[in-house]
């Protein structure tokens, strides 16, 4: 598939695009595209791919036998009558609510430890959609996937029902006296058998809660464990500053970026709102503008590096070396040179280093979590020497109840298990059966302690192994509270009753401190109380309730100095005599790292992060953001190495390392570093919901505390074997040679030529149709939406914010494989230039709503038509399933309900939906139409106030989600609507517009700030 | 070699084609018939409730507001159902123990809602918005009928999409003024020219109301 890599000699360099794109190479998105365009191109014609129409293994006299039994039954449904349906009257109406109007409440989730301000909408009590709140400043009124995807973790039917004793159910109260046995024999020895082991902690009733049981039994020890946690950002500072502070970053101030394999804008605690800052300095709108410009460093592709303007794949082990090389060349450490970079990265080091030096305090390095702590001490060193703190970086204390190395944390508590010193084992969340490193060996001896308790919202890997599971109650069940990452604190606060006999952290601390128990309401309300303990307390408690924050408790900016390193006129030097120099750690690194030597690395899954979500039909079905792989995970392997090993996508390989052998099928990613084998955690659950069940392969058991996020010297063997891997990226192609999809330029041409997108792209008049251009005349509201694809970072939120905000349905693994993906918008990835490191550009493809809309026309049945206010409408129930529709769409953004995809029959699900869209059925077409459920809400809400609507009160769900205000939504009727503002701007462009399809859905055309001195 | 088939064949044949068209046709009308009649459509068919709650009673007799008990009519997609309190602010203290209201006080004793069957049932493709009907002038008689005279409630209209569009390509015909809307007696000999006036005094976009998105989400 990848023999040749060198351009494919059919494509032909646009003359069109010539100004535009300078010297660039034509766009592809899969590599299949890339090495074979004339196969390629034959497909691209093609509705769906090929057999999405086909049944599965069905012959003609089945298929005969069936149709002929169709017929006969067509006619009987038709003579059902309608069932009566029931209304349900409440007992006693709650006051502020009206039946047919959503409440919302501020709450608040947590991921990592680290808290996101939400807003749940309730209909009629029951939660339906998550969105942002604006006023949290982690939020800012975005999510990103995880959020969106944990209302159906809420409505789950595979979620852990009932206390269990040895797999039995048992209740509640059972297991409080169990608890309390135990307890009473912990009086003696002062709690020394006892251990609590938790996921990170920021809550500080929680904490307050172990605190106070650590008082009654100083020699319990707590312990706290996540596979994907902060270890190397808090060692990295201790050895910086000599104490333990957070790093907050403003990237809203910086105008030079670069990320050592720092993955922030996605899979950062703070990403959220890292996006919008990183989004504001990436959308120049004029040329007197500044853009911000990004340099990425990292072994595998991510959402962050695709965002860069200059991306350098180099592995993992050797970025070490490169922020050493970077520290020197810019003068920051007077340390002798350990290795020469090649030449290669010389010339993008010099470029980085001037840039850096021309920027002074108005530049950021961030290095990532799983980069060493010698990394994070250099940035901090590059980031102290630039002048960047106190500008575009500050400190604080960390927002976690109790910072600790959790690798550490975890070693204790399993040193202490394999001497049989733990009696009793409460384990409060997580999975550390399943994702603790496989050296710890975890699941083995945790079989020595003797009372083993579990809260867990699954049965999972570790509540197998424990004698008591208690299932945990989602955080849309129960009150807790949590900080964000800039410290400010939140009330968790429920939306429903436990749908199950759930418990909270809160309770089962609360029943081993002081009997008998509270309510977890009463647990962090009197918490609170008790800090508080003014006469207003329950006015500011309710205020807290009603913003979704406490006021005030933001971290305040902590001073703090580099160690060893202090400031002088000229710069920051190291102090001679200083014996705790950090740099001293640093001279033990190998001088040469042989890039021979395979590497693998570690990184959570793009979707089910750490395997918590692994039953999460909406996050499994979720293309990732650069693969578009669904429903597995993949050793990620370069171009390069897949040609030097003869491996196509989906080879299974078995990977050795440290003798832990594990076999997996493989993916080519351009991109990734070569000699670098990119692994994603979380896949691979044993004791998992019918949705995650055989879904890909676990990677922890080649992980272990020493290389806890990359290793060195695997051992690659092909196995033969195939495995069928499903990606959406090569699905729902659109001709993209001759016509022009995607728009991009540099920042430079822009200010050179600020139209030098529309100059070249042909939009034909508008009265050059077959068809009736006076036929609709909009004297309305026109609703239009602008995608700007400067400020889009790819991190798909607006794919599931619609599927929550649609009831799309999951169609499974094997129905994407036929090209049946449900989404009504889809984020498409395109590649430029070779695939050993190409430019990525992340596109969102919604219906585009043409005015003239090729699909109307050949609909038989007049299921999709325009309203006046020039929505490309579809009706469910007028839809016969043609199909013609689809097939004359040249976006490819219809999407047919092949079969019975959306689940009627679980009980579960059904108050999760949103009851203000139709849920189709079977044999219908369906696409996106701009939420036409909330456009209707407020239509009629402005009807009844008499008033126009007002620009900005109706949010699509894909823009109200984007963290990047991306998505821009409004009447393009009213010049002065922000949609009207972009769509006159000269970066405006529509997709396929020499078609006049005169869409509604237009982008503006990405722009990079690329240095001029290396794209000479 | 006698005839297989005798004369009379051929006018039995010519008889079994008129057989068979009159057959398809009366099928056709009977598919047609069913279709339409109260049987389908459930119009003017009352229907079993767990109380038998009548309308006339309480509002010709009474002469309750509908909005005592629809409290969400003019806010609301929904008109709302009276809750179990509702219900019983009266019946505490009159027909308090009468073996009818049983299954009221029941509920309110036990807390469980009572289960009410559904006289006007649009599909649920259909999103119908009461709210934005009221404040546009359509009284509750227009879709509802006579509420006041039924003892038990019935459904007086077919809700058929053709009944729907009769008023949403003319409302001029049924629009009232405002006031008048939870008048269940209202009429007027002079409906158009007042009624245009109304529609354009409510602002309602007549050339956007058979839209398919009105309805159809």
């Amino acid at each position: 598939m990848i023999d040749d890599l060198r351009l494919p000699k059919t494509v032909k360099p646009d003359s069109n695009r010539k100004s535009e794109i300078g010297n660039r190479k034509s766009l592809w998105r899969s590599l299949d595209e890339f090495s074979n365009p004339q196969k390629f191109r034959e497909q691209l014609h093609d509705e769906f791919q090929n057999g999405a129409s086909d049944f599965s293994d069905f012959n003609r006299r089945d298929f005969l036998k069936l149709m002929g039994a169709s017929i006969a039954l067509a006619s009987l449904p038709a003579c059902t009558r309608q069932p009566i349906e029931k209304i349900v009257p409440y007992v006693k109406q709650p006051e502020e609510l009206v039946p047919g109007k959503p409440l919302f409440f501020a709450t608040a989730m947590t991921l990592g430890g680290f808290a996101t301000g939400l807003l749940a909408e309730s209909h009629e009590g029951h939660p339906t959609k998550i969105e942002g709140n604006p006023d949290h400043p982690a939020s800012l009124g975005a999510t990103n996937i995880f959020h969106q995807a944990a209302l159906l973790d809420l409505y789950d039917p595979d979620r852990s029902q009932a206390v269990l004793k040895n797999g039995e159910i048992n209740s509640w109260e059972n297991f409080v006296a169990a608890i309390r046995d135990v307890l009473q024999s912990q009086q003696t020895k002062n709690g020394g058998g006892l251990r609590i082991l938790t996921e990170t902690v920021s809550s500080p009733t929680l904490n307050f809660q172990i605190q106070e049981l650590l008082k009654k039994f100083p020699d319990t020890k707590w312990h706290q464990f996540e596979p994907v946690n902060s270890d190397n950002i808090f060692e990295g500072a201790k050895i910086a500053f000599g104490e333990m502070v957070e790093t907050q970053f403003h990237f809203d101030q910086a105008k030079i970026i670069l990320s050592l394999d720092s993955d922030f804008l996605y899979s950062h605690p703070n990403s959220v709102r890292y996006a919008r800052d990183f989004a504001e300095r990436r959308r120049a709108r004029f040329p007197q503008n500044e853009m911000s410009r990004f340099y990425a460093v990292e072994s595998s592709p991510t959402v962050t590096g695709s965002n860069a303007d200059h991306r350098l794949p180099i592995r993992a082990s050797e970025i070490e070396n490169f922020a050493h090389a970077l520290a020197e060349k810019l003068g920051a450490i007077s340390n002798p040179a350990i290795r020469n970079p090649q030449s290669a990265i010389e010339n993008l080091l010099s470029a980085i280093a001037e840039d850096l030096l021309q920027n002074r305090g108005k530049s950021i390095v961030i290095a990532g979590e799983n980069q060493s702590p010698q990394v994070h001490v250099l940035a901090h060193l590059l980031n102290e020497f630039l002048g960047n703190v106190g500008k575009t970086i500050s400190f604080t204390e960390s927002a976690l109840a109790n910072p600790v190395n959790q690798i550490e944390s975890l070693r204790d508590l399993v040193d202490a298990l394999k001497q049989n010193q733990v009696d009793a084992l409460i384990i409060l969340g997580g999975n550390p059966a399943f994702n603790s490193p496989t050296d710890f060996q975890f699941a083995e001896n945790l079989a020595r302690a003797k009372f083993k308790a579990h809260l867990s919202s699954d049965v999972n890997e570790t509540s197998a192994l424990c004698d008591w599971h208690i299932p945990e109650n989602h955080f849309l069940e129960s009150w807790s509270d949590a900080r964000a990452f800039d410290g400010t604190t939140s009330i968790v606060q429920p939306l429903i009753l436990p749908l199950y006999a759930g418990k909270s952290a809160h309770e089962i601390l609360d029943a081993m401190v002081s009997p008998p128990g509270r309510s977890d309401y009463d647990i962090v309300h009197d918490f609170w109380n008790s800090k508080n303990p003014g006469a207003n307390f329950e006015n500011g408690w309710r205020k807290a309730l009603h913003d979704g924050l406490i006021a005030n408790t933001k971290l305040p900016e902590k001073k703090t100095t580099l160690r060893a390193f202090q400031s002088s006129g000229t710069g920051v030097s190291p102090v001679s005599s200083s014996k705790e120099n950090p740099l001293e750690k640093l001279d033990g690194r190998d001088a040469h790292p042989t890039t021979q030597n395979l590497e693998i690395t570690f990184r959570p899954d793009a979707t089910i992060f750490d395997g918590r979500f692994a039953n999460n039909g909406w996050l499994q079905e979720l293309p990732k953001p650069i693969t578009k792989l669904v429903w597995d995970n993949a050793a990620l392997i370069s171009p390069a190495l897949a040609k030097k090993e003869n491996l196509e996508n989906g080879d299974a390989v078995e990977l050795e390392f440290k003798k832990r052998k594990l076999k997996i099928p493989i993916w080519v990613t351009p991109g990734q570093t070569e000699n670098s084998i990119a692994l994603q955690l979380g896949y691979g659950r044993k004791n998992v919901g019918h949705v995650g069940k055989n879904a890909g392969f676990n990677v922890y058991e080649l992980r272990d505390a020493n290389s806890l996020w990359f290793g060195e010297g695997v051992i690659l063997k092909k196995t033969g074997e195939k495995y069928p891997l499903v990606t959406t990226q090569a699905q729902q192609t659109i001709d993209s040679d001759e016509r022009q999809i995607l728009r991009e330029g540099t920042f430079d041409e822009f200010r050179r030529e600020p139209d030098f997108v529309q100059k070249n792209s042909e939009s034909p008049d508008k009265n050059d149709t077959l068809f009736y251009p006076q036929e609709f005349k909009y004297d309305g509201y026109r609703w239009g939406m602008a995608i700007d694809l400067s400020a889009c970072i790819g991190c798909n939120a607006c794919t599931i914010a619609c599927q929550a905000e649609n009831n799309i349905p999951v169609v499974g693994k094997t129905e994407v494989a036929r090209g049946r993906v449900m989404h009504w918008i889809r984020v498409d990835n395109y590649f430029r230039s070779a695939p050993a490191n190409p430019e990525m550009t992340h596109q969102p493809v919604p219906c585009m709503q043409c005015e003239n809309a090729p699909c109307e026309v050949v609909c038989p049945v007049g299921a999709t038509l325009h309203d006046k206010e020039g929505l490309n409408l579809q009706v469910y129930n007028r839809c016969v399933g043609t199909r013609y529709c689809s097939n004359n769409c040249p976006y490819k953004v219809r999407r047919f309900n092949f079969f019975e995809y959306a689940d009627y029959k679980t009980p579960s699900l059904v108050p999760m939906r949103n009851p203000n869209v139709t849920v189709r059925w079977r044999g219908v077409m369906e696409k996106c139409t701009y939420c036409i459920q909330r456009i209707s809400e407020a239509r009629i809400n402005s009807e009844e106030q008499n008033r126009k609507i007002r620009d900005g009160e109706i949010k699509t769900a894909c823009q109200q989600v984007c963290p990047a205000n991306a998505i821009v939504f409004g009447d393009i009727g009213d010049p002065n609507s922000r949609v009207s503002k972009l769509k006159s701007h000269k970066l405006n462009f529509s997709m396929l517009g020499e078609l006049n399809t005169r869409p509604r859905t237009t982008y503006l055309a990405k722009l990079r700030n690329p240095n001029p001195k290396l794209s000479a | 070699m006698a005839q297989i088939f005798r004369r009379r064949s051929n006018s039995i044949a010519r008889a079994s084609l008129a057989a068979f068209v009159i057959l398809v046709c009366a099928g056709g009308w009977v598919l047609h018939a069913v279709y339409w009649s109260p049987w389908t459509t459930r119009q003017m068919t009352p229907l079993e409730q767990p109380v038998p709650f009548s309308h006339k009673h309480h509002v010709y007799g009474l002469g309750i507001d509908c909005r005592f008990c629809h409290t969400t009519v003019e806010k609301s997609a929904f008109a709302g159902m009276p809750s179990t309190e509702t219900c019983m602010t009266c019946h505490s203290q009159i027909w308090k123990d009468a073996p009818m209201l049983a299954p009221v006080r029941e509920s309110l004793a036990k807390n469980v809602s009572l289960r009410w069957n559904r006289v006007n049932d649009t599909p649920d493709f259909v999103f119908f918005n009461h709210s934005v009907h009221v404040n546009h002038g359509i009284g509750c008689a227009t879709c509802h009928g006579q509420l006041d005279q039924m003892p038990l409630t019935w459904e007086s209209h077919v809700l058929y999409m053709k009944w729907c569009l009769d008023c949403h390509r003319a409302p001029e015909k049924y629009i009232r003024p405002r006031e008048e809307v939870f008048n269940l007696n209202w009429t007027t000999t002079n409906q158009l020219a007042p009624g245009k006036k109304l529609v354009a005094e409510y602002n309602v976009h007549t050339e956007q109301l058979t839209d398919c998105s009105m309805c159809h989400r």
